[in-house]
């Protein structure tokens, strides 16, 4: 049997003497690992969900979208991005793969008596791909509809369900003021995109419908007018959004400063914004960085209050084993060997709580989807009040927060059971075979 | 007892001053004797005379403030604390009031426990443990803790103990102090059997009968040595 093998052996059998007091002190070292870990976890959730989000907006992509400016801003002219910026985009800078103008007005959509308000959308074929919409029946416009600018127009999954509940649509016609389309294809439903900061909104693609952008300028013109009770609002702007795809990732960044130069020159109202996927990819990256670290720091702090928990409980230890010293030191021990005791203890109680944390941080993805089962299952009303990242978050295990963690738990036991041990250590062989 | 053996300690000029809240106290004034080999000793005197304070310098678990104190030829005096505890593993059988067992442990693991310290641990430990738990009769009892024992049986386990090593040096401090007359004279048999194999014993005691049964009584006064009487 070996010194070390002993020495365990030895601080086990102590530890079991008490096991309700050892028990309770390796809670605190279980919650603060398994703290760890789970924090880690659903932070990693929290970010590649984000990541993913952004993602979904193309890192090779800029949107350059129109603002409107305070009332008093706009002229009879227009706002916002103008066909010629489209065209000057595309002529001037190299290294756009493709870009995508994009106006997006409300409407009115019927078919016979059936009215369904949604938007109207005038793009270009490039747009299925950046928006990823797939076609459900038949197809999605093409070059050529572009080109002779037919009236030809594709549906939204909810849209064609609102206006032919019944029956196949393709080859049917709907009515947008008073212009028939003919209906070419229908898209999959996809999920909505959320916001994602700068100037793109959230999107729900679930009540489009798509035209020609071609065919959207000669029919309805740019001129939009709302009616607001009390006046009409005259809205005259030619692009709502510029969809550009970069060749390749590395380009987007010096991409932007072009982009930007091009568009400015042309523009003094500050009626656009760019927002780059990318560049928010980063700080969305930097951002889950800063929020682990956060939740990290938290963890660290239940792990210095278990460890304190450990320090307290080695220190009452010692004062009550005082004489259980005296008489090891009269028998032999050398201060080290009393050392090596009492420190082993610490270890023991701080690695047994690391070891039950690290078991329970690999619970976290189970439990912390059936907790959230059952509270929308119990409290659908709050839970739907809560932010969409804590309803959906699915928790990613970080592989290495778990070694991690278990050297912090040896960590924490060696650096607050060091102190108690010294301390046993410390006392005087005679003094503590008097003890009581 | 011949006196002419090899001495097995030397005490010259032994002093032990305290300072006990700011005032020095003088528990040994200057105390010299010799040890022989094999000899059996019995050290008495009114409390405060400072027969405890010799008995934890001859036990190495104290350094003496002046003098010397030659353990088989090692001036204890000029140890460090690391080879004290070494001695005290190595060459010192210690026996107390109070039996001083480790309540967790079993009779076996007690008696096993000076060894942990000592490095010696092997194959025939265990074995060693039981035939010295059989030598002080308490051979069915392997696997008792100490306190389901009577106060003479753990003395005995104390001894066994004291044993494990093999010392030919042992201290016993008032090691009959806490039992009755019965088990009084069971344990002095014990120590006088180990006695006569050629151990060398010192117990402090304040009892006259206990001090008739050993070779040599010293009395302890006022850090001095008051008489030094071989039988």
């Amino acid at each position: 049997m070996s010194r070390g093998w002993r020495t365990l052996k030895l601080s086990i059998k102590s530890l079991l003497l008490h096991p309700l007091r050892s028990a309770l002190t390796v809670l605190g070292i279980f919650i603060g690992v398994a703290g760890v870990i789970w924090l880690l976890s659903i932070g990693e959730g929290i970010g590649r969900a984000a990541e993913e989000q952004i993602a979904g907006l193309g890192a090779r992509n800029i949107i350059v979208r129109t603002i409107k400016p305070s009332a008093d801003e706009v002229q009879d002219a227009g706002y916002g991005l103008t066909r010629d910026d489209y065209i000057r985009l595309l002529a001037t800078v190299p290294t756009i793969d493709k870009a995508i103008p994009i106006r997006e007005v409300s409407r009115e959509f019927r078919n016979g008596t059936r009215r369904f308000e949604g938007r109207c959308v005038g793009c270009t074929p490039d747009y299925a791909e950046v928006a990823r919409l797939t076609p459900k029946m038949g197809r999605f416009l093409s070059d050529s509809d572009l080109i002779k600018q037919r009236n030809y127009c594709v549906l939204a999954a909810e849209t064609a369900d609102r206006l032919f509940p019944f029956g196949d649509p393709i080859g049917q016609k709907i009515m947008v003021d008073d212009h028939f389309f003919v209906i070419v294809g229908v898209m999959k439903s996809r999920a909505p995109s959320a916001g994602i900061g700068g100037s793109v909104a959230a999107e729900d693609f679930s009540r489009d419908v798509y035209i020609p952008i071609t065919t959207m300028e000669t029919r309805m013109g740019d001129m939009e007018v709302v009616m607001k009770p009390g006046q009409f609002q005259r809205d005259l702007k030619e692009l709502s959004q510029i969809t550009i795809q970069v060749k390749d990732r590395d380009l987007v960044l010096p991409t932007v400063d072009v982009v930007r130069d091009t568009i400015a020159r042309n523009h003094t109202l500050a009626d656009y914004g760019v927002t780059v996927p990318l560049e928010l990819l980063q700080q969305a990256q930097t951002t889950r960085l800063m929020f682990m670290l956060f939740l990290g720091l938290i963890a660290a702090v239940s792990l210095v209050v278990g460890g304190i928990g450990i320090m307290n409980i080695m220190l009452a230890t010692v004062t009550e084993r005082t004489r259980e010293i005296g008489i090891r030191r009269a028998l032999g021990a050398k201060r080290r060997d009393i050392t090596q005791q009492f420190l082993a203890e610490a270890v023991v109680l701080s690695v047994v709580g690391g070891l039950l944390g690290i078991v329970g941080g690999l619970l976290c993805r189970p439990i912390s989807i059936l907790i959230r089962g059952r509270l929308l299952e119990w409290f659908p009303e709050q839970m739907s009040t809560l932010p969409e990242v804590v309803r959906t978050v699915e928790p990613m295990l970080v592989s290495w927060s778990i070694p991690l963690a278990f050297a912090i738990s040896v960590i924490v036991g060696v650096t607050f059971g060091v102190y108690p041990a010294i301390r046993a250590a410390q006392l005087d062989p005679i003094e503590a075979l008097r003890h009581e | 007892m011949t006196a002419v053996a090899t001495l097995a300690a030397s005490i010259r000029e032994l002093r032990k001053d305290y300072v006990l809240s700011g005032e020095t106290v003088h528990a040994l004034r200057g105390v010299s004797f010799d040890v022989p080999e094999g000899d059996y000793i019995s050290i008495m005197g009114p409390s405060g005379s400072g027969k405890s304070t010799l008995l934890n310098l001859l036990g190495c678990l104290d350094r003496p403030t002046a003098g010397s104190f030659l353990l088989g030829g090692e001036d204890v005096a000029k140890m460090n604390d690391d080879q004290l505890s070494e001695t005290r593993a190595k060459r010192i059988g210690f026996v107390f009031q109070s039996y001083n067992l480790l309540p967790a442990l079993t009779v076996v693991e007690n008696i096993e426990m000076p060894l942990y310290y000592g490095g010696r641990i092997d194959a025939g430990t265990r074995d060693r443990c039981v035939e010295l738990a059989n030598l002080v009769g308490l051979g069915n009892r392997l696997d008792h803790r100490p306190s389901q024992l009577s106060g003479g049986q753990q003395q005995r386990v104390a001894i066994a103990r004291s044993l494990v090593n093999d010392p030919r040096f042992m201290l016993a401090d008032e090691p009959t102090g806490n039992l009755d007359s019965v088990m009084t004279a069971e344990i002095l048999d014990l120590l006088a059997s180990l006695n006569a194999e050629g151990r060398t014993i010192i117990l402090v005691t304040h009892e006259n009968d206990v001090a008739a049964r050993t070779a040599r009584t010293i009395v302890l006064r006022d850090g001095h040595i008051l008489t030094d009487e071989r039988r």
